[in-house]
Parts: C-alpha cells; sequence; structure tokens
C-alpha cells in the first residue's frame, strides 16, 4: 500500500503577487512501503518544495497528500505528529546542530516527541551505530566534530525520530567521496535494517543508479517521469534532452550500442556493467578466468 | 512570513529623482526634515505635503509602496495621536469626562502631528526607494569624508553598513530555513507561552547566530584574499558626479523652507 501519495498537488509561491511562481504543478505520486526513492532535477525544478509537503511544512495551494491514506492536512493539529512520521533532513544539516553534546542533539527529535529518557538513550545509542559514530564521540560538543561527522549527527537526529518516511536533501553535498560513500553505505544499511521508506534527493546520477529502486524526475514543477531505476536510465536520451546526466556507464553503453555491440539491456551500475562485458569477453573466447 | 520584511528596500527605476545625486539626495532629505519641523502651522505643513507628493509623483513610484512603510507604524502614530489629544491644552474644550479633557487645541496638534509624522516617513522612505543601499553608503562615506581629519573611522563604517544591508536578507533566509529544519525534529516555533517560546528560540538562535560568525569569517577571509586594507587610496568604480540638476533640486528645496519660515513669520 502507499505509504504517501499525493493528489493534483500544487504549490504557488507568493500567489496573487506579480512573483507568483508555480512550483508545483498537479504532482501525482504514490510512494510504497519500504521503497528507496532518488528524486532527481534541476535546481528550481521543484523538488525541494516537493519533498517539505510530505511533512507539512508547505501547504498545498491545491490537491491533497495522503500519509498512509489520511489526508495530513485533515486537522491541523496533527501536523506535528505528521512531522515524526516522515522525518525530513534538510541540505547542509549540520548548520541546524545546536545542542552542548552530540548526545542532546541527537536526542531533540525524540524529547520534543515526549518519549522516556530510557527510551531516548536506547534510541539514540542505536542510531550513532547505525550512523556510524562511535559511542565516546556522545559526549562531545558537535561543534568540534569534522564536517562529515557533523552530518551524520544531524542525520541521526531525524533518524533516531524512526520516522516510517526518511527524506533526505543532498545528503553528501559539499563532502569528499569517502564522507559520500561513508553516507550512502550507513543510508542503505538503515533501510536494510528498518525497511522504512527513504526518499533521497541527489545530483549524482552514479550514487542514485547504485541505492535507489526507483527514481523521480522532476523538471518544471512537474513528474517528468517516475519508474523503476532501470527503466528511467532506459530513457537516457529524454533525460539529456532536458539537461540533467545519466551515469556515466550509462552513457558508454549507449556509445558501444551506436557501435553494434548491444546487450540488450540498460546499464547504470558499474559492477553489472563489469558483469555484462566479461561475460561477454568469455563468449568470443578472448577472455579466460 | 520573515520574507516580508522590507527594509531599505530599493526600487530600481529611471526616473529624475533615481538619478540626483545620492549626496544631494541626503542633504536635500535633511533640509526636508528641517522644513516640516520649522512649519508651524496647517498652511506651511500643506506646502510641505505639495512638496513632498510633488516628489513623490515625479519618483514614479507607485503610492501603494508608501502605505506599505507607513503600516507598520500605525500603533505609534495612533498613541502619538492619543497622547496630544488628552495633553494638550487651550482652546475650546470639546468633550471633558471626569479627568478627561479634549479640546479644539488638542485635536488640532494631534491631525498636525499625524500628518507631519505620515509626512516624513513619506520623504525619508523615497530616499531609499529610490537610492539603491550601495549608493546611498557611498554617499554617506563621501559627505562624512571631512571627519577623516579628526581621526574618525569613516570608511570603515560606510563599508560596516553595506555590509550589514548587504547581509539582511540572507540571514532572513537563513532564519527561514532553521526554523523550517528545526519545525522538521518536532520543534514548536510559535506556540506556547512567552517562557516556553522564549525557549523555543534557542534551536534557532544558536544555529544563527554560528551562522553569522562563520559568514564574517568567511567573508574577512575572501576581503583579505583581494588585498583589502582599509579605505586607504581606494578608487572607486562609480565616481560620484554632480549634475545642474542637483543644485536646482537642492535650489527647489531650499526655497521651499524659505517659504515655509516666512509663512511662519507672517502668520506669527
Amino acid at each position: 500500500m502507499a505509504v504517501l501519495k499525493t493528489e493534483e498537488l500544487t504549490y504557488i509561491y507568493s500567489e496573487g503577487s506579480p512573483f507568483q511562481k508555480t512550483a508545483l504543478d498537479h504532482v501525482n505520486l504514490e510512494i510504497n512501503e519500504g521503497e528507496i526513492i532518488g528524486i532527481i532535477g534541476h535546481t528550481g525544478s521543484g523538488k525541494s518544495t516537493l519533498i517539505q509537503h510530505f511533512n507539512g511544512l508547505l501547504k498545498p495551494s491545491g490537491g491533497r497528500i495522503l500519509l498512509d491514506g489520511r489526508d495530513i492536512w485533515a486537522d491541523k493539529s496533527d501536523i506535528r505528529e505528521v512531522r515524526f512520521q516522515v522525518g525530513l533532513v534538510f541540505q547542509y544539516p549540520e548548520y541546524q546542530i545546536f545542542e552542548e553534546t552530540v548526545y542532546n542533539d541527537i536526542a531533540f527529535g525524540c524529547r520534543n516527541m515526549g518519549l522516556s529518557e530510557s527510551e531516548i538513550k536506547s534510541r539514540v545509542a542505536e542510531t550513532a551505530v547505525d550512523i556510524g559514530l562511535s559511542e565516546d564521540l556522545l559526549e562531545s560538543s558537535p561543534f568540534e566534530l569534522s564536517g562529515g561527522q557533523k552530518r551524520r549527527v544531524a542525520i541521526a537526529g531525524v533518524m533516531a525520530m524512526r520516522p516510517k518516511v526518511l527524506i533526505l536533501d543532498e545528503p553528501t553535498a559539499g563532502l569528499d567521496p569517502v564522507g559520500r560513500d561513508r553516507i550512502f553505505q550507513h543510508i542503505v544499511k538503515y533501510h536494510e535494517k528498518t525497511h522504512n521508506t527513504v526518499l533521497i534527493v541527489s545530483h549524482s546520477m552514479e550514487d542514485m543508479a547504485r541505492i535507489a529502486n526507483k527514481i523521480l524526475v522532476m523538471n518544471r514543477s512537474k513528474v517528468f517521469c517516475y519508474d523503476e531505476t532501470e527503466k528511467v536510465f532506459a530513457r537516457a536520451e529524454e533525460i539529456t534532452q532536458i539537461g540533467l546526466d545519466v551515469p556515466q556507464i550509462t552513457k558508454v553503453f549507449a556509445e558501444l550500442k551506436k557501435h553494434g555491440l548491444d546487450f540488450g539491456k540498460e546499464v547504470y551500475t558499474v559492477d553489472y556493467a563489469r558483469e555484462l562485458l566479461l561475460k561477454h569477453l568469455r563468449e568470443r573466447g578472448i577472455f579466460n578466468a | 512570513m520573515l520574507k516580508d520584511i522590507t527594509i531599505g528596500q530599493y526600487f530600481p527605476s529611471d526616473s529624475l529623482i533615481h538619478r540626483l545625486d545620492p549626496r544631494f539626495k541626503i542633504v536635500i532629505t535633511f533640509i526636508f526634515i528641517v522644513m516640516l519641523f520649522t512649519g508651524r502651522s496647517l498652511v506651511s505643513l500643506g506646502i510641505g505635503a505639495i512638496y513632498t507628493f510633488t516628489a513623490v509623483f515625479v519618483s514614479k513610484i507607485p503610492l501603494k509602496m508608501f502605505v506599505r512603510s507607513i503600516k507598520p507604524l500605525m500603533p505609534f502614530l495612533i498613541i502619538t495621536a492619543f497622547i496630544n489629544i488628552l495633553f494638550a491644552n487651550g482652546g475650546d474644550v470639546v468633550f471633558k469626562w471626569r479627568f478627561i479633557k479634549i479640546t479644539s487645541d488638542g485635536i488640532n496638534v494631534s491631525v498636525f502631528m499625524i500628518i507631519r509624522i505620515i509626512l516624513l516617513l513619506m520623504g525619508t522612505s523615497l530616499l531609499t526607494y529610490t537610492t539603491s543601499p550601495i549608493t546611498l553608503t557611498d554617499a554617506v562615506e563621501r559627505l562624512l569624508s571631512p571627519l577623516k581629519k579628526l581621526k574618525f573611522p569613516v570608511h570603515e563604517l560606510a563599508m560596516m553598513m553595506s555590509i550589514a544591508l548587504r547581509f539582511i536578507p540572507l540571514l532572513i533566509e537563513e532564519t527561514d530555513r532553521i526554523i523550517s529544519a528545526q519545525k522538521a525534529r518536532g520543534a514548536e516555533i510559535d506556540s506556547g507561552n512567552i517562557v516556553n517560546r522564549a525557549r523555543n528560540l534557542i534551536p534557532v538562535l544558536i544555529p544563527l547566530f554560528i551562522s553569522a560568525f562563520r559568514r564574517a569569517d568567511e567573508l574577512a577571509t575572501a576581503m583579505e584574499c583581494r588585498c583589502y586594507c582599509g579605505g586607504e587610496g581606494r578608487t572607486r568604480l562609480r565616481q560620484l558626479k554632480s549634475a545642474p540638476r542637483d543644485y536646482i533640486a537642492l535650489a527647489v528645496t531650499v526655497l521651499f523652507l524659505s517659504v515655509i519660515i516666512s509663512v511662519n513669520i507672517i502668520f506669527q
């Protein structure tokens, strides 16, 4: 069943003023439980506006958002409960850290939920392990940590609330490749463990191809396409036409196809490409190993 | 909600007022303020009003903008009017109840004060509406430059002013973002009693201060990288040059001031 669903969701910024701008234009989506969905699109395509609707930070100008089949705006006083169920990690979340210790900052969301201290303690400890923060860091000041560590503290703060849907807006922006890989690894692990829905906004097609099982492409305030990862990257040409990228390896295989080497399958991860190529070379007897 | 704040908002256009030398505009605004405060009767205030509305008309800025700049100060205006009505004595008694006494003079004075404040607000908003903050600080720097001889840090002051103006919209945007981020973690920013509300501001204010310091640090480094070392020997991209129209505008303003002074003397 769809955990999140939008019906004709429309959002207009500064409605009625000369600066009026439609940021979301009749968006219809269904997000199923347990999926990892990658959201891609240009700056200003409506990605950030869309995810801020999922947890009720923005109120739609038109249409509805359903969480477990219930309109999240049906009762305004329930909106805080919605925010606990749909956890949103903003871009550069380390800038929202304010507590004296890492422990307290991770616990902030849980405290707002009104959980007992013992429950909070076990959640913080568990989340810290999940996100790869060692226990001795918990009592140190978050402002003494490295950039990557701070980022993980901020993400942990939302994860500890155990939301049904976890949304991350560019969780790896500004990190080095090692820090980036680490964050994605931890997100995948978190998903394997909890089977909760995860939505990730990202610019890195490689990473999305690796971890997402569905891709949502936003273009000009509309859903351009929303499908399983391979089916989306099968439309590589259209995606390039709207100015977005596809994984490098997909481009290589598209080029090979032009030169007459057609595998008949969409290739979007390096591992899969390696497998296909090795098989091909073995069949032709060129490579024996 | 925070985006609605308009401080020192500038409306680019190509009117005569926009093209005036900002140094003259500051001086003229200053004379204008003096003009409003020397006017002692409704007649002289009327002359001031003619001056203000002509300037507004020439600037081609919609009157709506001025209404918007006056609106937030309405409570202040109303309180001023009340105090004047209640405490100004003289003239006929219009209304009396216990210790409250409203006299015709009281009404006159409060109407007079309100008109004066509104004109004052309109005239000064006109300055910020027609002059970009950068040219404005440039002009302030030039006007204050004689103070350099007294070792007054004029350039530094002007630089601080322009940096502050530059960062207002950025910090507003940042505040909005931090509020959203904390709300996403279940923080209640705008509910509860005063004590709770003040406490709820901590998760917003601490990140905001940290980010302001970080930005200041980054900006200082960036300025040093470009060899900034104070105002000494700096040349400007935009040279301020006065044109005949500036002198004419100044003359017109001085003329209005002298008319008001004469009206004061005649109607003594």
